[in-house]
């Protein structure tokens, strides 16, 4: 195995002293953008929740395009090309749009925004990503009126994605929310995390991350945005429906075939810690339960 | 030498135990240190079930009595490393919450079959000693073919358990399904 260099590690203590500086000068400060929307104050204060390391964040990945073992992405993704780097945003648009990479940078400011991240396998962390809404980037097109669905479609390069030469899933990835979900405030287009650009383990050059939901909803290395009528099949439902569902909401209620859903191992912790109560929408409830009113969500899980 | 080769096989039957010994109190588990115990020693029961079912065929094919000598002792360690692997998930992972544990074994598969073969492995560990092979003397024999189910449940609890890559489980399942298979040649001959 790689060693990670010391120098990558020590951001993360000076990061640390760095949110410790900020909070003794007030959250109110205008620096931090999200935690003046009223829904994350709540869940910055809830986050007694220490960081995840940089290293665990960064070494520990499902990401199988790369391979299926939790070390393989940042094994064997580093040399992944990610310039030139272009995202259309296509389908149900009265104006399709290709936006490269740069663009996106110039045009969206990028913000902290620490997120906890639920994995369907029973771990979780919390990560300090540096992102913007993924409504922001939405409101470039006009949808139609037949839009109801948001599609993501993953980067498909079998040459450096070694990964993908194995049907392990049907590539490229595709993952997809409803136009609601896609444009709650909480659904995050990420850049970065502890203040560096996002590793090419993690997802560069661009993800989403949608807090609430287990982590293979949350796409990685995005190529292609496409609004749609119908309800979109994700890979995973593809590669087995009965485990996965479109939804796939974190939901404590609701036992996946394989892993109870009820606990968690938060990663980082050692061998003697226990694992901790999951909560309903991976504790974002109060932000998005009521996309959900109504539904039965052990039928739409 | 001969002296020297049933002790020194249970040296290194003991090597993978004494790697988590160390890799525990090293911290050098990684992020998720109880999964890692529960899957080394899942692995290494898995391997051990294997060398278990390996010895009846090489004395077959080698005419040497000495592998027979060790069959027990690698079943014991079998057993030994199921019993880690089991406990690892009742002591350490779910800390003795049995509402949890016995939800999860009536409505997890694998986790069924798992605990099913760990049961199954008792009687075998409790009959081992060469006291019980002369009291029981046939039903001993008849006994101890339950490791040829243990085996097929092991694979299954391994295949069942995997999210979407099988193919280290189907390599366990191959192997296993070649060692049960050689039995049915050798009793033809």
């Amino acid at each position: 195995m790689k060693k990670i260099n010391y120098s990558e590690i020590t951001p993360e203590k000076i990061y640390n002293k760095r949110r410790t500086f900020i909070k003794s000068i007030g959250l109110s400060a205008g620096s931090i953008g999200f935690a003046t929307l009223p829904f994350m104050k709540q869940a910055l204060s809830k986050n007694d929740n220490k960081l995840t390391s940089y290293k665990d964040i960064t070494t520990y990945n499902n990401y199988y395009e790369f391979g299926t073992s939790k070390g393989d992405p940042y094994k064997y993704s580093q040399s992944f090309k990610i310039k030139p780097w272009n995202i259309s945003i296509e389908g149900e648009v009265e104006n399709p749009i290709n936006m490269s990479m740069e663009e996106i940078s110039e045009t969206f400011l990028s913000e902290e925004r620490i997120l906890r991240l639920r994995c369907v396998e029973g771990w979780s962390m919390v990560i300090p990503w540096m992102g913007f809404s993924l409504s922001q980037l939405l409101s470039k097109v006009t949808f139609t009126s037949k839009a109801k669905f948001v599609e993501f479609e993953s980067v498909y390069d079998p040459e450096q994605m070694k990964g993908q030469k194995y049907p392990v899933l049907n590539w490229p990835y595709k993952e997809g929310l409803r136009i609601d979900e896609a444009m709650h405030p909480l659904t995050t287009v990420v850049t970065g995390l502890y203040n560096k650009k996002l590793p090419n383990q993690n997802g560069a050059p661009l993800r989403i991350f949608i807090p609430w939901k287990y982590g293979f909803k949350s796409a990685k290395a995005i190529v292609k945005i496409k609004l749609v009528e119908k309800m979109p099949t994700s890979s995973w439902m593809w590669a087995s429906p009965r485990e996965y569902g479109f939804y796939s909401n974190v939901n404590p209620d609701v036992s996946h075939p394989r892993w109870s859903q009820a606990t968690e191992r938060v990663i980082g912790n050692d061998i003697f810690a226990p694992r901790v109560k999951t909560l309903m929408f991976n504790g974002y409830g109060e932000e998005v339960a009521n996309l959900y009113t109504g539904m039965d969500l052990k039928k739409y899980f | 030498m001969k002296k020297y080769f049933k002790p020194s096989v249970f040296f290194l039957s003991l090597v993978p135990f004494l790697i988590i010994v160390y890799k525990i109190y090293f911290n050098q588990l990684g992020p998720e240190p109880v999964k890692e115990i529960t899957h080394h020693t899942g692995e290494w029961s898995l391997i051990f079930i294997c060398l278990t079912l390996l010895m009846s065929p090489l004395k077959s094919l080698t005419n040497l009595t000495i592998w027979i000598n060790l069959r027990r002792m690698l079943g014991l360690f079998v057993f030994f490393y199921a019993t880690l692997h089991m406990l690892t998930y009742v002591v350490i992972d779910y800390r003795l919450d049995f509402s949890s544990i016995s939800k999860d074994i009536l409505t997890k598969r694998f986790i069924f079959v798992g605990f099913a073969s760990w049961l199954l492995l008792l009687p075998l560990a409790l009959t081992s000693s060469k006291k019980a092979v002369l009291l029981l003397k046939d039903k001993w024999k008849k006994l101890h073919r339950l490791i040829y189910l243990i085996a097929i449940l092991g694979v299954i609890h391994f295949l069942w358990l995997v999210k979407q890559d099988l193919t280290k489980p189907l390599i366990y399942t191959v192997i296993v399904f070649i060692l049960l298979l050689l039995r049915f040649r050798f009793k033809k001959i």
